[in-house]
């Protein structure tokens, strides 16, 4: 059984988050590192990180109820926003910077990751394919805005401003020549192997600089 | 729980300033255990006009201590794990030695002779109190407003004794507003013709002036929406008449706390401790407020209220700011209240639960695994 296949039935990892996303990412993080995590939520990953791998944990997060529980948890938060939360840390202060299903929600997406790469030697990445063959079907077939177990939203209240699919994500760590050290895709709880940009609910990228 | 205020005296302080204090004593309270590793120590730092009673009911006046909200078995600070300190500040009137203290060269009370003080004073004498106690390294120090300041004294000025640091609605460094509202209660005080340059023991004390000072430090700890719910426009007296007889509730409130100050506090020590905090600047003596900072080891919890127009939000965040400049150790939050610079005595629901939280995975990572 390959490890991320293991990852993915571990329950250890899968029943405290019930998120196959945070389930590769706690797989990727080496033990005794210093983690970023952008967008934090309650530090469920973060608390978990520390706990089980040592690592130095941090997080960001701009909800200030999220923010009091992660907190409460132990983990050590700033509340503050994304696209201007970053400015204050030093160049390579983390070893991972995770952005996890965030992406999609920040205003500036290329900024925010650009601050990733500077505080971190490493980012990860996991985001929802708006490629995924669901969302390409309702969008064709009733000339909408796709609304799909991916992208729940309507689009007058959805957090997400940006639609991006895995091979958008791959074409942009091209272009700003950041070597993708690995890709996995992630479909409910298993691993896409095949046509990932169709396949896909989930991307899950490890980039360096 | 019945507390009793202690004393321990030291043969010298030496001071900022250049002088040294001798003999020095400092009134302290603790409560809970110390474990036999000594290693759940948590020292805690009042506000400007606090004292050593910050919990418990107290064996003299029977009155709880003004944290009392917070520390206790099962609250924020919790006495069934942790071992707490509470002192009274240097230059205070309630048990350390202040201006009111007898000046050995003299017999007499030092008054104005008392020589100005700082909080790395305030943070030296309390070091001296930690150490006599046994105590290496504390698990946390924590406080609001001056208590924060001397929060983050401690942090920079013994690095290695804090495992980590909640300063709580403060700054690193008063603003010019800040020190307007202090000179204003200090006008006030030298103002009174009783005040006689400080020298009014065994006479009658500026009792005017002292309560117009509290009066107006009142105002600053509320907010605009806690006297709005508190006091509205509604008047003490039954027929609002057109004259000066006639007292809104606000009023009569100020008039109260105003006067019940003069019979706890000393005025002098009113003029000393405002000036210490002034004065105050943890950047002293480094080149930015991020180098400063830099010196620190510990863990940080920087909590900020919304309503608090006193202590504003930006003053924690330029210190959080600079730690994560310096990638220290850094959490932060600001917490919905509407109770204003009060919000860290009275409003402790959240703040508990961050506190809680923050000091078992503290006590976690940084004690247990150490020892």
């Amino acid at each position: 059984m390959s490890a991320v296949a293991h990852e993915l039935r571990h329950p250890s990892v899968r029943d405290v988050f019930g998120r196959s996303d945070y389930a590769i990412i706690s797989q990727i993080v080496e033990p005794n590192t210093r983690v970023l995590d952008v967008g934090c939520g309650e530090g469920e990953l973060l608390h978990w990180l520390a706990l089980h791998k040592g690592v130095d944990a941090r997080g960001v997060e701009i909800v200030g109820s999220k923010v009091q529980r992660a907190i409460a948890r132990g983990v050590s938060v700033y509340q503050g926003d994304i696209d201007q939360g970053l400015a204050d840390y030093p160049d390579d202060a983390f070893d991972y910077v995770i952005l996890s299903q965030t992406l999609q929600e920040v205003r500036k997406p290329l900024k925010v990751m650009k601050e990733m790469m500077r505080v971190g030697r490493r980012a990860i990445v996991a985001f929802p394919n708006f490629g995924h063959w669901s969302v390409r079907l309702t969008h064709l077939w009733s000339g909408r805005a796709p609304r799909t177990k991916l992208f729940p939203h309507d689009w007058y209240d959805s957090p997400n401003i940006h639609f991006l699919t895995v091979h958008d994500f791959e074409s942009l760590a091209a272009k700003m020549k950041w070597p993708v050290e690995r890709a996995i895709y992630l479909s409910g709880d298993s691993e896409v192997k095949l046509f990932p940009n169709l396949m896909a609910e989930v991307g899950v990228f490890l980039i360096r600089k | 729980m019945i507390v009793e205020t202690q004393v321990a005296c030291f043969d010298s302080l030496p001071l900022d300033c250049g002088v040294a204090l001798s003999p020095v004593e400092i009134a302290y309270e603790t409560y809970g255990q110390l474990n036999s590793s000594r290693s759940n120590a948590i020292l805690i730092l009042h506000a400007f006009s606090g004292d050593a009673h910050a919990a418990g009911i107290s064996h003299e006046g029977g009155k709880p201590g003004w944290w009392d909200n917070a520390i206790g078995p099962g609250k924020a600070f919790d006495t069934s794990q942790y071992f707490v300190i509470c002192t009274n500040v240097l230059g205070g009137c309630k048990g350390t030695t202040g201006p009111a203290s007898i000046d050995p060269s003299t017999g007499r009370p030092y008054g104005m002779k008392f020589p100005v003080i700082s909080i790395s004073d305030m943070v030296r004498l309390q070091k001296k109190l930690v150490n006599h106690l046994g105590i290496e390294r504390l698990l946390a120090v924590a406080g609001g407003s001056m208590g924060g300041m001397q929060v983050l004294e401690w942090a920079v000025a013994y690095p290695e004794a804090v495992a980590c640091a909640i300063p709580i609605a403060t700054t690193s460094r008063h603003s010019a507003q800040q020190i307007a509202f202090n000179e204003v209660g200090r006008q006030a005080i030298m103002a009174d013709p009783d005040w006689c340059d400080g020298d009014y023991y065994n006479k009658k004390p500026p009792a005017r002036g002292l309560s117009v000072a509290r009066m107006v430090g009142h105002i600053t700890y509320m907010s605009d929406d806690s006297m709005r719910e508190k006091f509205g426009r509604r008047f003490r007296t039954q027929e609002p008449l057109p004259d000066f007889s006639s007292v809104f509730e606000v009023e009569s409130y100020l008039r109260y706390r105003g006067s019940q100050f003069v019979d706890r506090f000393d005025a002098n020590s009113y003029l000393y401790i405002t000036k210490a905090m002034d004065l105050f600047d943890v950047t002293n003596g480094h080149a930015s407020l991020a180098a400063a900072l830099e010196r620190t080891q510990s863990r940080f919890l920087v909590i900020s209220f919304t309503s608090d127009w006193l202590y504003p939000t930006y003053q924690s965040l330029e210190i959080v700011s600079a730690l994560r400049g310096r990638n220290r150790d850094v959490a932060f939050c600001e917490l919905q209240s509407n109770y204003g610079h009060d919000a860290f005595l009275v409003d402790v629901a959240e703040q508990s639960e961050l506190i809680r939280g923050f000091l078992a995975s503290t006590y976690r990572e940084k004690v247990a695994r150490a020892s």
